[in-house]
């Protein structure tokens, strides 16, 4: 009875990942092959690689691009740890009525579309002069209500008599902060810069708005940019999207555990 | 030695330590949401193009009211709400309790799959299905491979299945996400209560509404919100997948909103207009969502 019922259970998950994986295997393989090939519907991996990238590099520059992308994401990411982090710390760890109607106040940006900020942002940056930096592409974003209510939920499960015992020990606030909380919440961190990282590599409509130098595209623009016009080369197409989804992809699966753990914390109580 | 801080009591020192930890974070919300938020709401009030604004009142308002092509926008997110986040969040709730079987074999295996998707860009993974649907994709040519079909059949360029190929994708983005949360939230379930209830006589089914999804209600919650926000702000599908196309029939709000800023002739006011119907809405739906997921 009970190998029946699970026996169900490994059907649909088979057929749920199957579903799930198979655009990714596609995208790889067609990457590999030459757009005649691709339209034909051949699925396994053809000996066109080096020919699509050589063609995409010499169209477009995905080197420049990429570098963008990686260098504001990383950016943005390092900021938002640390901004949000240590204002959730401060949050839970410090808390009063006034702390935490404040909270409560910051978390109603959570209902800010961001396509209502969007012309007065372009307005702002735009009017320092700030447009196609890449200060201009993380401001914005940098402090996230999501990311001070992770950290703060992960500061709840911190015992205070560490910190009562580090006072006493003479530690700084800062210090107990940077020296005692932030290693003990590794998994939270790992959760938050996946989150992070994903929403700042994957940022399109502010870039699109913002980034309006050639030099300052990044890398979903790129891609963008790539699959309008008469002839498409599949090929190459799909090459850079896989380009595009590398970073992402590779996080993912090195933080996949503590990502995991991190959400099981923020999800408590 | 005397400086006015060692008249602070230990308590006040914390205090403002405290304040100074969060300071940063408050004042970036303040600043990039909150500030633009308002003058938003002033622009809103303005008419004219680009740079030239003059008050206009309510007219950005009325003008939306006879906006048909804001009516559609509006329609198609909608459309996508009520269908997509409902069948999304119910497939990753099914997924994560067959995941958290204790006794199921390879599940490190499945999650990682069943989340794969989420980590393609919106605007890769909007590409991807847009080449696997279009007119000479493999979809078709899979289909009339194997005889389902008779003729290509152009999903993307039709009313009908054009929107259908939009929540195809968005549910195949987004589930592993929202299963990943509900996995989370399992974990806090005690496993003796599915025993107890086993030994009851409840069968999967009634231990499933019974257990489970009480139990979730706030993760449940959180997910609802998060999608009904991600929902009614979708933009990158409808720029790559089918540029908003055939006839308007996918154009998103975010959409139409980027295309009133940026293309042609900029009309900030009006966009400002349309954006405050966005947040009216999300708002609203959110607010609904937390007296209604709070009950019981």
């Amino acid at each position: 009875m009970r190998k029946l019922k699970n026996f169900g259970a490994y059907v649909i998950l088979t057929i749920v990942s199957l579903i799930s994986v198979f655009p990714l295997y596609w995208m790889i393989a067609a990457s590999t092959n030459n757009s005649t090939d691709i339209l034909g519907g051949r699925l396994i991996f053809g000996t066109h690689l080096m020919k699509n990238l050589e063609k995409l590099l010499a169209e477009q520059n995905v080197g420049r691009a990429f570098l963008n992308s990686l260098f504001y994401s990383c950016i943005l990411s390092l900021l938002s740890l640390i901004v949000c982090s240590i204002a959730g710390y401060g949050f839970e760890i410090y808390h009063d009525r006034a702390k935490d109607r404040l909270m409560s106040v910051l978390l109603l940006a959570m209902m800010v579309p961001f396509a209502a900020t969007l012309i007065p942002l372009f307005k702002l940056f735009t009017g320092m002069h700030l447009q196609s930096t890449w200060i201009a592409y993380v401001l914005p974003t940098i402090s996230t209500p999501f990311l001070i209510m992770l950290f703060r939920q992960s500061a709840r499960s911190f015992p205070l008599e560490i910190i009562e015992a580090a006072r006493i020990d003479g530690l700084s606030e800062l210090r107990i902060f940077a020296t005692i909380f932030v290693p003990t919440m590794k998994s939270t961190y790992a959760a938050a810069m996946t989150v992070t990282f994903m929403n700042a590599w994957n940022n399109y409509l502010w870039p699109k708005v913002i980034m309006m130098s050639g030099t300052s595209q990044t890398m979903p623009m790129l891609v963008a940019n790539l699959s309008v016009g008469y002839s498409i080369d599949y090929g190459v197409l799909m090459l850079g999207v896989l380009i595009c989804s590398l970073p992402t992809g590779i996080l993912f699966l090195i933080l996949q555990r503590s990502f995991a753990n991190g959400i099981v914390g923020a999800v408590k109580g | 030695m005397n400086s006015p801080k060692k008249s602070l009591t230990i308590n006040q020192k914390y205090n403002i330590t405290g304040w100074l930890f969060l300071l940063p974070a408050a004042l970036l919300i303040f600043a990039m949401n909150f500030y633009p938020m308002l003058q938003a709401l002033v622009l809103s009030f303005k008419t004219g193009i680009g740079n030239n604004q003059v008050w206009g009142g309510i007219a950005n308002y009325k003008r939306l009211l006879e906006d048909r092509v804001f009516w559609t926008a509006l329609t198609n997110n909608f459309f996508y709400l009520i269908i997509q986040v409902p069948v999304m969040l119910f497939l990753a709730i099914i997924l994560a309790s067959l995941l958290n079987k204790k006794d199921l074999k390879f599940k490190g295996l499945f999650r990682t799959a069943i989340f794969l998707p989420c980590c393609t860009a919106l605007v890769s993974y909007s590409i991807i299905f847009k080449t696997l649907f279009a007119y000479d994709g493999y979809i078709n040519t899979i289909l009339l491979n194997m005889g389902m079909i008779s003729s290509r059949v152009n999903w993307l360029g039709q009313v009908s299945t054009a929107k259908i190929i939009i929540i195809i994708a968005l549910i195949w983005r987004w589930t592993g996400y929202n299963m990943v949360f509900y996995l989370a939230g399992l974990q806090n379930i005690d496993e003796s209560l599915y025993e107890a209830a086993r030994i009851d006589g409840a069968g999967p089914v009634k231990a499933f509404l019974k257990i489970t999804v009480p139990l979730l209600r706030p993760t449940i919650l959180l997910t609802t919100i998060m999608s009904i926000n991600g929902t009614l702000q979708l933009f990158d599908e409808s720029v790559n997948l089918t540029n908003g196309g055939p006839a308007n029939s996918t154009l998103t709000m975010s959409h139409y909103i980027y295309k009133a800023s940026f293309e042609y002739n900029p009309q900030f006011g009006y966009a400002a207009a349309m954006s405050y119907v966005i947040f009216i809405l999300v708002a609203v739906l959110s607010f609904v969502q937390m007296k209604v997921g709070d009950k019981r």
